[in-house]
């Protein structure tokens, strides 16, 4: 109906797919339009990672975000809402192959983390692009899921919920 | 009990297809229920409500324990919807990252031109 037609005049909207390949591990891919060497300078450099890692939608920005991309390097990102600080993100890269592979580790969440790999594939001018999330147990995972783990986005939406239940007009002033 | 998702999305829409059954799973949101309850509530025969309850045990929509001579209801544990709610979350948090990326990438590509035309 609608819906798929939409879908058949949109040119060329890339899609993001998840699937969950086994108890442990979760894949999402997705394509980009253009060259690997370009998405991976967006994945590895600080300034541009702010702008996209934390998008408006989510309605929480990257209040704070260092990286240094390197084995062995280390990164951190402090995520807010407004001025107030609320979460950070921190690990250690074990490996960056420019232009093609990046892994690091989860470690907020104590040993519950997973240790993400990302590979960038190039073909045509596009770039492939395949991130896996490793956890330590299905149940480490099962919260991902829940957003206990990396749960800010979620914890936000229920903020929000809630005060919309409460009546109060807060983010709109 | 191990069933594909095929299967298993067979027998939650044909559970919720009947609004007696969608009716009993809202009442069964507030506050568990013996089959007896759940009959006068919806003013049916005990044996009628025992087959709806059925359909919705099936589905896994709903569980029931009997203790003494009464069958309490409560939802049950819905391992499809969460199944698919994780994943959809999980997919939304990306792709919402992911259309900001492709704003970064397009401005990097404009920028690496009109570097290169200087």
């Amino acid at each position: 109906m609608d819906a798929s037609r939409e879908r058949e005049l949109t040119p060329m909207k890339n899609r993001t797919r998840v699937e969950r390949t086994s108890e442990r591990e979760v894949v999402v891919t997705r394509t980009f339009n253009g060259p690997a060497r370009i998405v991976f300078e967006a994945w590895t450099k600080p300034e541009l990672l702010t702008r996209w890692w934390a998008p408006k939608s989510t309605g929480v920005s990257l209040l704070s975000c260092e990286a240094d991309v390197r084995t062995g390097g280390r990164y951190r990102f402090v995520f807010g809402r407004g001025a107030s600080k609320s979460m950070e993100c921190f690990g250690r890269y074990i490996e960056v192959t420019p232009h093609s592979r990046l892994v690091w580790t989860n470690d907020e969440a104590g040993d519950g983390g997973p240790v993400t790999t990302v590979t960038f594939e190039e073909k045509g001018g596009k770039t492939l692009l395949v991130l896996r999330e490793l956890y330590p147990s299905k149940e480490a995972l099962d919260a991902a899921g829940t957003g206990m783990a990396d749960g800010m986005c979620e914890t936000f939406e229920q903020l929000d919920e809630l005060l919309i239940a409460l009546g109060a007009g807060v983010g709109r002033s | 009990m191990v069933q594909s998702l095929g299967a298993r999305l067979d027998a939650s829409f044909a559970a919720l297809s009947d609004a007696t059954r969608r009716g009993v799973l809202q009442q069964l949101g507030r506050a568990e229920a013996s089959i007896t309850d759940l009959a006068e509530k919806f003013h049916m025969t005990l044996t009628g409500m025992k087959k709806h309850v059925g359909v919705l045990e099936e589905a896994g929509l709903v569980t029931t324990e009997k203790v003494g001579r009464v069958r309490t209801c409560k939802l049950g544990p819905r391992r499809l919807e969460e199944e698919t709610a994780w994943i959809e979350r999980y997919r939304q948090r990306w792709d919402a990252r992911f259309e900001a990326l492709d704003e970064v990438v397009e401005e990097l590509q404009r920028k690496e031109k009109a570097d290169g035309r200087k």
